[in-house]
């Protein structure tokens, strides 16, 4: 963009041409006051396309949702204010589960900060807790490179989201106009390189392991390292276990892969990982969902080696043995030609001992259902949307029930499919999220797996899906409860309850023709395939389809830990 | 077992700094005896001391933590290796009749300075580790502290042992 160096241009128009440098496509957004200069340049330029939402945190989440399927940063805009407290849950959002991110706010001018002006909030204030990194931008000269460190703070090392608070005399004073390619930052500098010794011990400890178990999270799909950790995994004949967070980092339905561990994870992932006397953690944070009871985790001995970006997520909760700072595909890497040096070979006898005990765990079927219901149940929802959709299509979802039945009975095969709120579990994101996706990919097939609590926390998205068409498929598992709200308090408050019954549900599908969309209701288990087929066909390829599946209201989530319990203190369907 | 520790850190001296600190130890629950922060000869750099307990496994994620924030630069823990660790304090005392000389005595012996005297106070400053500090207010009769200002401990460490960019 040789023609816009060193030409004096506006806040507004740096801000905007900022983000056509980074070759941003969507710009998620809401208009005010503040951003006004901003949305006036918007307006003129035709490099990225803006799309409206109906709700601040639905810009956030769809942005989110963009950086989550295609790996790049997604980008927000909101103004002062309001808009910035929408904005901050889907802020914390993306922050719990690493997800780059910028966010651009409007802010009062500058000679009113301070002064509890018009739509003031103190929004890097507000917003510090829960970002990687935000800025106040005060000068209109600090503005380009504020940009660009806002690009690369969210993009490099763990990624986050990142803020920039530009108020709204920056936005119209001007300034020389110059991208820079890149930014020094003195202060940050993520670690990208395994260290050499470690990693040589790390292979050394695999090479001896007599139970070894991988263990792989969500650092492995925003490392984009699946590929290395597929060739390492079956290279040392291990099994491997993935986090919610790591669902689709190896594939599901290779045999090695023991599915989801933890809280509603399967009894051979738990077992194993329960049992293993070395643990190869890659990308994951042993997360209090993930390891149960971290006294009785700590029961059994194990050595443990991890690697990991974050050299704060190393030893957080659980003590590691062998920490190995940096990226995932670096490490993996490096360790994969150590392994191919090394002179020994994985202790087969062990191994076959070790693969026979988890083929024994893995027969007790922990993810069977009654198959024979006369009522939908909601895990047959997901396995024959699965089988409809070939396994390929990009899954969203919400939070409860239904995020848990997604993750275990839909076989993700492929890393940045699976995309849902797994750190804060935020409900809402659902239908943001599945806009995001759509909108990068458009000839994808994108399934919202929501809830009827869930869906309604953002139901007002189904406007934005008309405006742009994006032809969504929301599969909602209906319950007519808070169905995880209602679980726990079966189990652990005597079946008392409390508000957790959704009442006075709105007809779903008038809701979604009132919107143009096309509604179904399901009411019979024989019609699920018929109706999902139908969803997916190529007639209603165009369309948003809305789509409500009565499900048995009293379903349960299982194998389930629960709260105190250790990994291997599992509840089964079987058991009640 | 918990331990006082202080870490010394350098960071980018720019507007809210301090609260990204402040922040991170309020966020995450973790003690803060005291804080102190000032730039250094370079005003772009700050320093910051700050003393906190904690057991080796949350003096391990503090420092993990405080070297993750974007906007700094260095984070030192002075108590791994030898250091020196000095605090200001001003004692405002009731001085009057034999109390008087019997003030001014225990302040020579911990050598403090007066420095404002009325006829019936007087204003004490004296510089050392905080458990000097402590110690001199002990041995003082409470009933004739009218106030104590204390900055907080400031550290460096030993010879070549530096904190620098
Ligand atoms: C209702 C509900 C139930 C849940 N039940 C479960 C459950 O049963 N099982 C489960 O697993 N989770 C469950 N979760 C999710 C859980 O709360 C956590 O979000 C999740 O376990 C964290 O996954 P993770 O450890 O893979 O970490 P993530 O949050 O994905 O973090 C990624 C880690 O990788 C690191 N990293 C990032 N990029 C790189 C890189 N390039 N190189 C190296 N490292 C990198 C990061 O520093 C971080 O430590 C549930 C959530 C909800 C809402
Ligand atoms: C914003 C928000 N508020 C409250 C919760 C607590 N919560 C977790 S799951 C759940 C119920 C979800 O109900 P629904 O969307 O119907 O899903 P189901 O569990 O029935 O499948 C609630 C209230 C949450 N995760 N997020
Ligand atoms: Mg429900």
């Amino acid at each position: 963009m040789i023609f816009y160096q060193f030409m004096e241009a506006t806040g507004a128009e740096i801000v905007v041409r900022c983000l056509a440098e980074e070759g941003v496509e969507f710009v998620f957004g809401y208009p005010g006051g503040a951003v006004l200069n901003i949305y006036d340049e918007i307006f003129k330029q035709n490099k990225f396309k803006h799309v409206l939402v109906r709700h601040e945190q639905a810009a956030v989440h769809a942005a989110d949702a963009y950086a989550r399927s295609t790996g790049r940063v997604g980008v927000a805009l909101v103004t002062s204010g309001p808009g910035v407290t929408n904005a901050v849950t889907g802020i914390a959002t993306a922050y719990m589960d690493s997800i780059p991110i910028v966010v651009v706010t409007g802010q009062v001018p500058t000679p009113a900060i301070g002064l509890d002006a018009f739509q003031e909030v103190d929004t890097v204030g507000i917003t510090r807790p829960c970002v990687k990194h935000n800025f106040l931008v005060k000068d209109v000269k600090d503005l380009a490179a504020t940009m660009k460190k806002a690009f690369i703070i969210a993009a490099t090392g763990r990624p986050g989201p990142v803020v920039v608070d530009v108020p709204k005399d920056v936005t119209y004073h001007t300034t020389d106009f110059e991208y820079p390619a890149t930014v020094e930052m003195r202060s940050y500098s993520p670690v990208v390189k395994g260290h050499s010794g470690q990693m040589k011990r790390a292979v050394q400890m695999l090479l001896e392991a007599k139970r070894p178990m991988i263990y792989a999270g969500g650092g492995v799909v925003l490392g984009d390292a699946s590929e290395q950790l597929a060739e390492l995994t079956r290279l040392l004949g291990f099994p491997v276990t993935n986090t919610l967070m790591g669902l689709g980092g190896y594939p599901a339905t290779d045999r090695q892969n023991l599915g989801m561990l933890g809280m509603h994870g399967t009894y051979e992932a738990n077992m194993a990982m329960q049992h293993s006397d070395v643990l190869l953690a890659v990308g994951a944070r042993f997360d209090d969902r993930v390891i149960g009871n971290p006294a009785h985790f700590a029961r059994e001995q194990r050595r443990i080696i991890h690697i990991d970006v974050d050299p704060s997520s190393i030893s957080k909760r659980v003590k590691v043995d062998v920490p190995i700072v940096g990226d995932v595909k670096n490490v993996l890497t490096d360790m994969l030609a150590l392994l191919k040096q090394a002179k020994e070979k994985p202790d087969a006898a062990a191994l076959n001992a070790w693969w026979t005990q988890i083929e024994l765990w893995r027969s007790k079927n922990c993810l069977k259902y009654n198959r024979s219901s006369p009522i939908i149940k909601p895990q047959y929802v997901v396995e024959k949307l699965w089988e409809v959709t070939k396994g390929d299509a990009f899954v969203t979802s919400d939070v409860g029930q239904h995020q848990m039945w997604a993750a275990q009975y839909y076989k993700f095969d492929k890393p940045r499919r699976w995309i849902n709120s797994g750190g804060l579990g935020t409900m809402g994101v659902g239908l943001p999220y599945a806009m995001g996706v759509q909108l990068a990919f458009p000839d994808a097939q994108v399934a919202c797996i929501t809830g009827e609590s869930s869906i309604q926390m953002n139901i007002q998205e189904l406007s934005t899906c008309k405006q742009y068409r994006i032809p969504v498929k929301v599969i909602t598992l209906n319950n007519r409860y808070m169905g995880m709200v209602r679980q726990w308090q079966e189990f652990f408050y005597g079946s008392r309850y409390a508000e957790s019954y959704m009442e006075s549900l709105p007809d779903f599908v008038k809701l979604a023709e009132s919107y143009g969309h096309v509604g179904m209701r399901i009411d019979k288990p024989e019609d699920v395939e018929a109706a999902l087929k139908e969803a997916f066909s190529p007639a209603l390829r165009e369309r948003m389809v809305f789509m409500d599946f009565q499900t048995d209201q009293t379903e349960n989530v299982f194998p389930m830990v629960e709260g105190g319990k250790g990994l291997s203190e599992m509840i089964l369907a079987e058991e009640l | 077992m918990s331990r006082r520790h202080i870490i010394s850190l350098l960071m980018e001296n720019e507007a809210g700094a301090l609260s990204r600190v402040a922040g991170l130890f309020s966020a995450r629950a973790y003690n803060i005896e005291s804080l102190t922060v000032a730039p250094t000869e370079d005003a772009t750099l700050s320093r910051m001391t700050i003393v906190t307990v904690g057991s080796e496994d949350i003096i391990e994620q503090i420092t993990k933590q405080l070297n993750k924030l974007v906007d700094v630069i260095k984070v030192m823990d002075l108590t791994e290796g030898s250091h020196i660790e000095r605090e200001l304090m001003l004692v405002k005392l009731r001085a009057v009749g034999a109390d008087r000389e019997e003030i001014k005595r225990t302040a020579d012996i911990f050598r403090g300075n007066i420095i404002d005297v009325t006829e019936s106070t007087y204003t004490i400053e004296l510089t050392g580790a905080g458990s000097k500090l402590d110690a001199f207010l002990e041995a003082i009769d409470s009933a004739s502290i009218i106030e104590t200002v204390r900055t907080g401990a400031s550290g460096i460490g030993r010879g070549e042992r530096s904190l620098k960019v």
